[in-house]
Order: C-alpha cells, then sequence, then structure tokens
C-alpha cells in the first residue's frame, strides 16, 4: 500500500536529484564558456543566463551584485541555506528518501546516503570550492549511480513509477528551460548562426545535455539553431528530448491507470502533451514562435505535474 | 567497580561457562584486528543510516549508537529463569492495567494506594471501563533488568508504553555476523531475528472484533525527526506494517483510513509510537500536530486495535513500580521470580528522611523521568550536585524516588586501551498478545565511561549484542 505522502516523497525526491544534475551540467558549461569568452570571443556574461535557466533571478539578485564564476557557483552549488541550491537539493533528496525509505533498497538508499554524507565532507573542503570541477563531475556521477540502481534494483511497482514521473517531468522541464533561455538570449530575430560565437555557444547547449556528439550523428549538418530546437524538442532518438521525456511520462502514468483500474485527468493531459510532439514539426514550432511554445510548454508540464498531485500525492 | 560482578571472569580469574569460547576469542584476537573490526562497525551503521537523534546536541542532528563488539552472554538455564520471571510480570502488569479501567480491586483492597493511580498524570480517565480487544494493554513491554551476582537479577524499571531499542538488538546481531561469522561457528547463539515475525502475529492476535480476514497493520510514527524513527521504519519493513504519519490517517464513521496513491484503505491495528497525550487532538491535547483527529472514538467504538494500549502508563510509573512483586501475588498468587530493586519513596516522609541523609549512597530518580536525564547519582556526584538535588527533593517530594546503587555486573569491552570491563545493564523485549512470546536475546547497553553507572545511549552509552547460548 502507498500512502499518498510516500509516493510525493518519491515524487519530488526524484526530482530533487534531477535538478541537482542539472545545475551541475549548467555550471560545468558555463564554466567552460567562460574560458572561451576570455580567449575573446564573446563579452556575453554567461553566468547571468545560468541564473535566468535556474529560475532564481530574484533570489541571486538579493544577495549577490554580480554574476560571475565565484557568486553563481556559490549561491547554487554550496549554499545550504539557499533552498535552490544543488546541496539543498540533494538535503532535501536524502530527507525525502528518509521518510520513504522502506521503498529504498539497500543499494539506492545507500547511494543516496553516501553522496549526501560526501557532499558534505567535500564542500567542506577549500579545495572543493575554489575549484569546483571535480565536484560537480562527481555529483554526476553519484546521480547517474542513484538512478541505476533505482532502474536495477527497485521493485517496478507504483513507487517506481512515481520516482521515474518526477526524473522525466524535471527533465523536460529543465531541458524546455535551457532551450528558452539559449535560444531567446542568443537570437532575438535572425534565424541562422553567424560566426564562431554564436558556434560555442551552441555546443554549450547541447553540451550540458550531453548531446554535442550525438547531435552529428543524427544530422549530418553543421550546427543549425532550428536543428539544435528540434533535436531537443522533437528527436525521440535524444533521451532528454521533450517527446522522449513525455513519452515515457505518459507511459508510466498509462502503467499507473492500468495498475489502479483508473484513469484521471493527468492521463489524459500526457496523452495530449505527448502526441502533440510526437506529431510535431519544427516549422510550426518556430511559426508559432519557440519561446511562446516552450513557455507554453513549460506551463503544460506544470499543470501535468499539478494534476499527478492531485489525483495521486494528496 | 573493583567489586562488581565481573559477567565474564570470576574473582579467581576463571572464565565463567558461557563465556569460554568469547574468551579464547579476545585472547587469540589481537586488538588491532578489533580496533579495525569496531572502525568497519561504525562505518557500517553510519551508511546504512542507523543513526537517531540526540534532543539538545549541539551541531549533532544524528549520532550513531557506539556498538561494543564484545558480546554479552547469557547460558540457556539463566535465560530460562528471566523468561519466566519476565512472563510472570508481563502477566501481572497486564492484569493490574486491566483491573485500573475495570473493577479496581486492587485498589479496594488497599494494596496500591488509590491516588497513586488515579491522580497519575498517565492513568486515563476516557479509558475507564472501555474492554480493549484481548484484554491486552501492554502488547510490547520492556522490562530493564540489572545484575548484581551470579543469581541476583533484579528488575530496574518497566516500560509498558513504547520500549524502544529492538532495532539495534536485530542490528547488532547483523553487524556481529557480518564482522564475525567464526564465532557463530563456535557458538550455538539462539537467533532473534524472528522477532518481527513474533511481534506481527502478536498484534494480529489482538484483532479488532470486526475486522477482515487479514487485519492491516501499521506503525504510527510521529516522523523522520523522531529520535527513534529509524526503528519505527525497520520494523515497518520487517513485518511488512505500513510506516504512517497522523497526517496520513483520517477517521470517517469512527473507522480509521489511510490516505494511499489509491484512495482510501482501512487500518484495523495501528502500533503507536506516539504519545498517549499527543495520539487526538479532539480527545487529548488539543495542540497536537501528531495525531489523528477522531483515533480514540474509534478505539472506543472497537474499530482499531492500538499497541500499547492508551493509559498504559500507568503501569510503568516509577512510583506504582514499588507495588509490582504485591500484584504478582494478589492476581497471580506466586512469588515474584524477579525482584525489585529496593525502593524508597520520597512521598513517605519517614523514607524521605533517609534518602536525604544517605544522597551520596543513593541513586536517586524523578517518578516521570525518562532516558536518564534529571537523576543523581550519589556516589559519583560532587557536594554541590547533591545539595542542589537535595532542594529539588524537598520542594516536590513525591515526585522522587530512590534507590541503592547497585554495583552493575560488567562485561569486557572493547575500549581505547583495549578489552576492560564496563557495566552493563539489559532490555529484554516481552510480546504479550493472545500469548507471551520473549525473543532469546535483547539490548544489552553499556556505559562506555569507565566507572560509569550510566547507560542510556542519549548519555554516552553504547549497545553490546546480546547471546543465549546452549549450556
Amino acid at each position: 500500500m502507498l500512502l499518498s505522502r510516500t509516493a510525493d516523497n518519491l515524487f519530488w525526491m526524484s526530482r530533487y536529484i534531477e535538478r541537482a544534475e542539472s545545475i551541475a551540467r549548467l555550471i560545468q558549461v558555463a564554466r567552460r564558456m567562460a574560458m572561451t569568452a576570455a580567449i575573446g570571443l564573446g563579452t556575453r556574461n554567461e553566468w547571468e543566463s545560468v541564473i535566468i535557466i535556474a529560475g532564481c533571478s530574484e533570489a541571486f539578485y538579493e544577495q549577490h551584485e554580480t554574476a560571475n564564476a565565484r557568486t553563481v557557483t556559490d549561491f547554487l552549488v554550496f549554499d545550504l541555506d539557499n533552498s535552490v541550491s544543488l546541496m539543498a537539493y540533494l538535503g532535501r533528496a536524502r530527507n525525502n528518501a528518509r521518510s520513504a525509505r522502506t521503498f529504498f533498497t539497500s543499494d539506492m538508499w545507500e547511494a543516496l546516503n553516501s553522496t549526501w554524507i560526501q557532499a558534505r565532507e567535500r564542500i567542506a573542503e577549500r579545495s572543493t570550492r575554489n575549484d569546483p570541477v571535480e565536484f560537480l563531475e562527481w555529483v554526476k556521477e553519484r546521480t547517474m549511480l542513484l538512478r541505476g540502481a533505482t532502474i536495477d534494483t527497485m521493485l517496478r511497482d507504483d513507487a517506481f513509477i512515481f520516482c521515474q514521473l518526477g526524473t522525466y517531468i524535471s527533465r523536460a522541464t529543465n531541458t524546455s528551460r535551457l532551450l528558452d533561455v539559449k535560444y531567446h538570449v542568443l537570437l532575438p530575430e535572425q534565424e541562422s548562426v553567424g560566426g564562431a560565437v554564436d558556434y560555442y555557444q551552441w555546443m554549450a547547449v547541447l553540451r550540458s545535455v550531453s548531446a554535442h556528439r550525438s547531435y552529428h550523428f543524427v544530422y549530418k549538418d553543421d550546427l543549425n539553431p532550428a536543428k539544435i530546437a528540434e533535436f531537443l524538442i522533437l528527436r525521440p532518438e535524444m533521451p532528454r528530448s521533450l517527446v522522449t521525456c513525455l513519452r515515457e511520462v505518459d507511459g508510466y502514468l498509462g502503467q499507473l491507470g492500468e495498475m489502479y483500474g483508473q484513469r484521471h485527468e493527468c492521463q489524459r493531459l500526457s496523452g495530449e502533451l505527448f502526441s502533440e510532439l510526437r506529431y510535431g514539426q519544427i516549422d510550426r514550432i518556430f511559426a508559432e514562435g519557440l519561446h511562446e511554445y516552450l513557455t507554453r510548454f513549460v506551463k503544460r508540464t506544470a499543470l501535468l505535474s499539478d494534476e499527478i498531485s492531485r489525483s495521486y500525492l494528496s | 567497580m573493583i567489586d562488581a560482578f565481573n559477567e565474564m571472569v570470576d574473582p579467581q580469574g576463571a572464565v565463567r561457562d558461557g563465556y569460554r569460547t568469547v574468551s579464547d576469542w579476545l585472547t587469540t584476537t589481537s586488538a588491532e584486528h578489533l580496533r579495525q573490526k569496531q572502525q568497519e562497525a561504525e562505518f557500517l551503521y553510519r551508511r546504512i543510516g542507523i543513526t537517531f537523534a540526540v534532543y539538545g546536541a549541539e551541531g549533532g542532528s544524528e549520532r550513531i549508537i557506539p556498538f561494543d563488539i564484545v558480546p554479552r552472554v547469557f547460558s540457556r538455564s539463566e535465560w530460562q529463569v528471566l523468561e519466566r520471571g519476565l512472563t510472570q510480570r508481563v502477566k501481572a502488569l497486564n492484569a493490574f492495567l486491566n483491573d485500573v479501567y475495570g473493577p479496581q480491586e486492587i485498589l479496594k483492597a488497599g494494596v496500591v494506594p488509590e491516588d497513586l493511580v488515579l491522580l497519575n498524570s498517565s492513568y486515563c480517565p476516557q479509558m475507564q471501563g472501555f474492554k480493549v480487544p484481548g484484554g491486552v494493554y501492554t502488547h510490547i513491554a520492556g522490562i530493564d533488568l540489572v545484575r548484581d551476582g551470579p543469581e541476583n537479577f533484579y528488575v530496574l524499571e518497566d516500560n509498558a508504553r513504547t520500549p524502544s531499542g529492538v532495532s539495534y538488538m536485530l542490528e547488532n546481531r547483523e553487524m556481529m555476523m557480518r564482522l564475525f561469522p567464526e564465532l557463530f561457528a563456535t557458538n550455538k547463539v539462539s537467533p532473534v531475528d524472528h522477532y518481527p515475525e513474533e511481534l506481527l502475529a502478536t498484534l494480529i492476535s489482538v484483532a479488532p472484533p470486526n475486522c477482515a480476514d487479514r487485519p492491516t497493520v501499521a506503525i504510527l510514527t510521529p516522523g523522520s525527526f523522531n529520535s527513534a524513527y529509524f526503528e519505527h521504519s525497520y520494523l515497518a519493513d520487517r513485518m511488512g506494517a505500513d510506516l504512517v504519519e497522523g497526517q496520513d490517517l483520517f477517521v470517517l464513521d469512527n473507522k480509521v483510513y489511510t490516505r494511499t496513491t489509491r484512495g482510501p484503505r482501512q487500518i484495523d491495528i495501528i502500533y503507536k509510537r506516539v504519545d498517549d497525550d499527543f495520539l487526538d487532538p479532539l480527545a487529548f491535547r488539543p495542540d497536537s500536530m501528531l495525531g489523528v483527529p477522531g483515533l480514540f472514538s474509534a478505539y472506543r467504538a472497537g474499530n482499531v486495535t492500538l499497541a500499547n494500549a492508551i493509559g498504559a502508563g500507568v503501569a510503568d510509573d516509577k512510583a506504582v513500580y514499588i507495588y509490582v512483586p504485591d500484584m504478582i501475588r494478589f492476581y497471580l498468587g506466586e512469588e515474584p521470580i524477579l525482584n525489585n530493586v529496593p525502593t524508597w519513596k520520597c512521598a513517605n516522609p519517614d523514607e524521605c528522611a533517609h534518602v536525604l541523609a544517605h544522597l551520596d549512597e543513593l541513586v536517586v530518580k524523578e517518578v516521570h523521568g525518562s532516558g536518564g536525564y534529571g537523576m543523581l547519582v550519589g556516589p559519583t556526584s560532587s557536594r554541590k550536585q547533591r545539595e542542589a538535588y537535595g532542594r529539588r527533593i524537598k520542594a516536590d517530594p513525591k515526585a522522587f524516588i530512590a534507590q541503592p546503587t547497585l554495583a552493575l555486573s560488567t562485561c569486557p569491552t572493547f575500549v581505547k586501551k583495549g578489552i576492560a570491563p564496563r557495566h552493563i545493564d539489559f532490555r529484554p523485549y516481552v510480546l504479550c498478545g493472545r500469548e507471551i512470546r520473549i525473543v532469546p536475546g535483547g539490548l544489552t547497553r553499556v556505559a562506555l565511561k569507565e566507572g560509569s553507572l550510566v547507560v542510556n545511549s542519549s548519555q554516552g552509552g553504547g549497545t553490546k549484542d546480546t547471546w543465549v547460548i546452549d549450556d
């Protein structure tokens, strides 16, 4: 018997883990881009866009005047008092897991608990603060370990489904925000990539979703913003694309519906969202306006999440 | 401490029965190896997350209870005596509670003073006249025992409400088997791992009368910030019971339901690890956020069994403790197999005078205290501490009782300097449903500081694995 509160804890634990990983990726890419900027290929402030993508501009500028490597990394990665930092997400995930302890296999629990214990030890070291590269890489390793433990050892029942739903909803939202901010910031009007600056910017976007090589596998062309957008929104081969995330969400909600012998508004919504993506075309998305489309997508995903909460988690 | 009964070695230096293989093992294993294993234990406990919260400790939200790798051993014949004594005692406690909330014969007969029971803060008037399922009030009793000689066992204290620590009994055994499998090849140690099954069977045997074929069981926890949370979740896991908090339950038509992802599911039996006062804001403390509104009505309507029953605290009150031997005689017509520690009630003026005159020799406790807090250990206290404590006693005499300082038995313990004797006590867990079941083992607590008699985990005590081995 799965308590609504437990399902809620599992759902949000997965979302927090996904967000933690997302922050690690964003910071890694920003650092890389900042290095590129240093050799004269751009003056744009990478760090500002990180704050925008993470959706915490207001909170950030209350505490810091400028966005730079130090301030943004401290705020988004290390600051335990900031409820949307990577460390805070790890702590919250672990807390949620503790409350839902009985649904965790020992592999899963040890993966998450050890991560939390070691993360706190590491951030206490000066070397980590001064050069977080290794730490961020380590965080990614750990989140992948936890996901692996979940997929390999967790009982494939409703508890598992709520974990997966949390992961994919968060992933869809994160991908969407990343694309929206970068696209919006980079190309207000033009459609074609011009020059080295934009190339590196777009590579940064692809790197942050581990897609810089796979893009070329799928598209034999050069980087093309429209194709990049298509890759991240509509390509089913791309594991972090919106269509892939929604396919998982819709599939899991369908399984839940069968398991419980009941379907709700959330099943209808996910079906609708997934179909649109499955049969979507990039031209039509651009015709609507990429920013408008993505904003609408994030809103509908949030609505879907609310419906899941309403039907199962409260 | 030189005079204390050493469980492993007699005054002549000979090793007592039962400890022979342990002694051999200790002499043939290097301190280095033992230290390594001790560290491994700590690492594993932390990784698994067997931590507890210490209230009021600064910077410490989670600690592990130190685990000592040297087991404490009972021979089977020693254990059999304990078993009989514990069974007898818990039977009497349950009979007492049935009587207190029923005809009150023992009060009418003047064996136990009326005001001690009826004015007791744990006495629940709303329970008067209510027949609990199976007539069982204390389903799980932790009876704390000490020993000051080969044959002399004393009950230090009864815990009839929410005794904790059984998860440590189980995890300590797991740890020992993992660290020292060779020891279990050479010793026939009775297993304890079936405790959760026994607990489940005990609870199911007192399911409410109107429930379905397979009663649903839940453990009610205050939440993950409670110091014993690990135990709540561990037992729920092992028993296949749901771990719930107050907010997960609601009452409708005097039946208790949990909020699940599939909708409401009725619960028949609740093993509650929440204090009585906080159980139901409609019946008890209205400011409680941990309880379930209407739970008490559902209980009185006979639709849910609560273990341990509400109001059971009257039986483990430190002042009522003095009368437990009389209860055994009154209800069972038997002489107690396990004795009480001689106890003085400061509520009685003569006894109070005696206590005040001998503070340096006695252990004085608050009647309503727990966890070893608020007590005075005379022999190790300073003059100033005794004076301050004396003032507290004079201000409210009936709140205190005193007992002689027992030289608690000692057991070899692996401390910084190596193997050395440290004082121990023992808490077995007695399960009472349709029948009484006791798993052969329990929690041995050890005072890690040299000479200290305070074994409580919240004050620096540790635990040991406890063995019952065949003679």
